[in-house]
């Protein structure tokens, strides 16, 4: 098992990113590992960036991420993928969704949405992967599955085997939903393979 | 919470304590919604057997608590750190009386502030209040010391803090099963007023058995199993406790280290016998130099706030710094980006209320809730905003201090709950004292910011069952205030008028915004029609636009494009509805006086 690995999810309220995380939580807790997880919740819910940190490794003391210090970071949202470089080094990897979700200073017209925001990363090597995970997730018929469509391509860089992912979701997700889920995180995994 | 398997479950350390109460027996819990401790009483009201109840505030929910206890059951109040100064008054006495029954109360302290107007260390209550204190670090030590602290609770006759703070309420974490037990202490009569009748007399004798019990509580410190010495590298020795254990755990695990899971009272002897065998002491605590204090107090020389800073959360990398100074990392800096700040939900009705308050020249003494959201630009509508209910008393006394002619100058704007938990004495006083300044209550039904809790006016209890609704307009006529206006802050122009009339009286007036939450499960499962905007009329004023509804955004014109498409030439852009976000209220339309903003079933 090797040491402990840092991913760092973020977005905006309502993307569902908090299940997002619970999945990769599950599926790494299946496969024998430790885990931490650190949300925000209250105030900082309503309509703002939302985070959640999770950690994992053979034992986890802290729940927070260090600077520097998060190998994966899942952004939901384009522009989010930017926010947190200080937690982000040389070879971190940023898993994008390319949905636009825009900001009130942007859609009163006080501030524009930055252009070619990812060049921020790539600049840097920060390993960029961009996913459409809102198309894919309309493809495999329901855009809600956005976030399992993230976890999809997630899992390709993850040292489990995708067949646990598949049981939790198998397991955790009620019945209804299942299938459609099961085809969104396929649907990610062969976008980021 | 998740099951792992057959032995560990996967829970946040609210829902931790939740379980870690209900193994324990707890018979009666009760406490006020308030960020970070709200999901504990959530969780435990799920669990059957369990008397829960939101309480109107903290006060009442430490009392229902202490009686709980004193009948013999054990008990559980719950609260975020400021609550606690609510519930200070009980707090202080209860110290005295001691339990019958287990009683423990938990303190969520808010280190960084993500959701509080302060970030006050509560550990100088256990100090203040004489009362012994456990401080866990994560979700499986926060369950395995509630359960102990119910215990110790009825060894050592007294109420039992456990302090938590944001980081360990709100992270998940592997937690263990354990056994269910019923609490053996049995309910019942048991007249005991040489204990319980706090008058001086009976008081004085208490005050003596506090220190006696906190003295046998020192001496049990010491060989507590939860102050345990981690043996390592002596030429640094920490104490420590709580989540910043973590921290140092991460930052410096071959260090030798301290930790105390009772933050109060301290064991001497185990301090000084750790700080005999290490080279230099370091106290490593968020917040307030607690533990250093206390240590430096028993002639034991550390070092601590010249190294941990004593504002904001620490992490690994706080304390890493701080105590290795020559450790650099080179890390990205930050580029500057549109904020993301949180705003009031498309369709929610305090906006209605806000956007008029912004057009009207008075201060606006505020309150705290999803509302104090009112500050923030577009709006810029609140002007004041200390603890919860001082909206009401504070724009009194600022209508007072401005004297004749001063109460048309100052509202004050609070929530329904809020108004119960602490307002409605302020309003007693207004009346009674002959003050003017008006109130306006906002009125959703529900205790929306903590996410959605029930209270007296909602109409439903913790477990969803149908309760008494508090009647706002006949309380508010009961307490002596003679105008009483209910308005629908969707319609704007409506609103303006009877705030207008209410702000001009020069006796107390009371508003009352009647309109549900938009957060609220019926409100999500109905189908909004959504309101469109017919661009051919939009003249591009910006009236909607300044409402900040997330649903509404604006769209420049290049140059030349107005005349282009058939608009005024000055024209500067248009203003766009998205109709997946809009929910419904209408309050934009009410604004637009062009024709340009039309609801779904008109096209």
């Amino acid at each position: 098992m090797e040491e402990t690995g840092n991913i760092l999810f973020s977005g905006v309220g309502g993307q569902g990113i908090l299940l997002a995380s619970e999945v990769t939580v599950y599926a790494l807790l299946e496969a024998g590992y430790d885990a931490k997880k650190s949300e925000v919740h209250g105030m900082a819910q309503r309509g703002g960036s939302v985070t959640a940190q999770l950690r994992y490794g053979k034992k986890v003391y802290s729940p927070l991420i260090e600077p520097g210090g998060a190998d994966i970071q899942m952004a939901f949202e384009m522009m989010e993928a930017v926010r947190y470089l200080p937690y982000l080094h040389k070879g971190s990897r940023v898993i994008v969704n390319t949905q636009k979700i825009l900001p009130p200073s942007v859609a009163t017209g006080q501030a524009e949405y930055p252009e070619n925001v990812l060049d921020q990363l790539t600049e840097r090597n920060i390993e960029v992967v961009v996913v459409d995970a809102f198309d894919l997730a309309q493809g495999v018929g329901e855009v809600r599955t956005a976030n399992v469509v993230m976890v999809g391509a997630l899992s390709t860089f993850l040292p489990i085997d995708p067949g646990v992912f598949e049981n939790v979701i198998q397991t955790r997700v009620p019945a209804r939903f299942r299938e459609v889920n099961l085809r969104a995180f396929d649907a990610g995994r062969k976008a980021s393979e | 919470m998740a099951t792992i398997n057959d032995d560990l479950l996967w829970m946040s350390g609210n829902e931790a304590i939740a379980l870690g109460a209900f193994e324990a027996g707890v018979t009666v819990a009760s406490g006020y919604p308030g960020t970070p401790s709200t999901e504990i009483m959530e969780n435990l009201s799920t669990y059957e057997g369990v008397y829960t109840e939101w309480a109107p505030n903290e006060k009442v929910g430490l009392e229902v608590a202490i009686g709980a206890s004193f009948a013999g059951g054990r008990a559980l109040a719950t609260m975020k750190h400021v609550g606690v100064n609510v519930a200070a008054d009980p707090l202080f006495t209860a110290s005295y009386t001691g339990v019958c029954g287990g009683l423990v109360l938990v303190s969520a302290d808010d280190p960084e502030m993500h959701s509080s107007q302060n970030e006050q260390d509560n550990r100088n209550y256990a100090f203040a209040a004489k009362l012994p204190m456990l401080e866990p670090s994560d979700p499986r030590e926060a369950k395995e010391m509630v359960k102990l602290a119910f215990e110790l609770s009825e060894d050592f006759d007294t109420p039992f803090i456990l302090r938590i703070t944001t980081r360990v309420s709100h992270v998940k974490g592997v937690v263990g099963k354990g056994e269910k037990r019923d609490s053996h202490a049995q309910c019942n009569i048991n007249k005991i007023p040489g204990k319980l009748v706090m008058l001086p007399a009976v008081a004085r004798k208490r005050r003596a058995v506090v220190e006696d019990r906190m003295a046998k509580l020192r001496e049990f410190a010491e060989t507590f199993p939860l102050n345990r010495i981690e043996e390592g590298d002596t030429s640094r020795g920490i104490i420590t406790s709580g989540v910043s254990y973590l921290y140092v755990k991460e930052a410096f695990p071959d260090a030798a280290v301290l930790k105390l899971g009772m933050s109060w009272p301290l064991p001497e002897n185990k301090i000084r016998e750790f700080a005999e065998t290490v080279d230099e002491l370091i106290v490593v605590e968020e917040l307030d130099p607690f533990l250093e204090t206390h240590i430096k107090a028993m002639g034991i020389k550390c070092k601590g706030k010249e190294l941990i800073p004593n504002q904001g959360e620490l992490n690994t990398s706080i304390v890493r710094r701080a105590l290795d100074p020559g450790y650099e990392q080179d890390l990205f800096a930050p580029v500057e980006l549109p904020n993301r700040p949180p705003n009031m939900c498309a369709g929610c009705p305090h906006r209605g209320i806000f956007f008029n308050l912004s057009r009207m020249k008075v201060f606006v003494s505020g309150d705290i809730g999803c509302y104090t959201l009112g500050f923030l630009p577009p709006l810029s509508a609140m002007d004041s905003c200390v603890c919860m209910g001082a909206s009401v008393s504070i724009a009194h006394g600022m209508a007072k201090a401005l004297g004749e002619g001063g109460h048309d100058k100052v509202v004050s704007v609070i929530g329904d709950s809020t108004f119960i938990h602490s307002g409605i004495t302020g309003l007693i006083n207004s009346v009674y004292n002959k003050s003017a300044a008006t109130l306006i209550i906002l009125d959703n039904r529900i205790t929306a910011m903590t996410g959605q809790q029930q209270n007296p006016a909602s109409g439903y209890s913790i477990k969803g069952e149908v309760a008494p609704e508090l009647d706002l307009e006949q309380l508010c006529r009961a307490v002596g205030v003679k105008h009483v206006y209910k308005v629908n802050p969707h319609d704007i122009v409506e609103t303006r008028k009877v705030l207008k009339e209410a702000v001009a009286l020069d006796e107390q007036a009371v508003v009352i915004s009647e309109a549900p939450c938009v957060l609220l499960p019926e409100m999500k499962e109905r189908q909004p029609v959504s309101y469109f905007t017919n661009q051919e009329n939009c003249v591009g004023c910006m009236s909607c636009i300044r409402l900040g509804c997330p649903a509404i955004s604006w769209t420049p014109f290049a140059e030349g494009e107005a005349e282009q498409r058939g608009y005024r030439k000055k024209q500067q852009g248009l203003s766009k509805i998205d109709e997946i976000i809009c929910n419904d209220c209408g309050q934009c339309a009410s604004l637009c006086k062009f024709n340009a903003i039309t609801r779904g079933e008109e096209k």
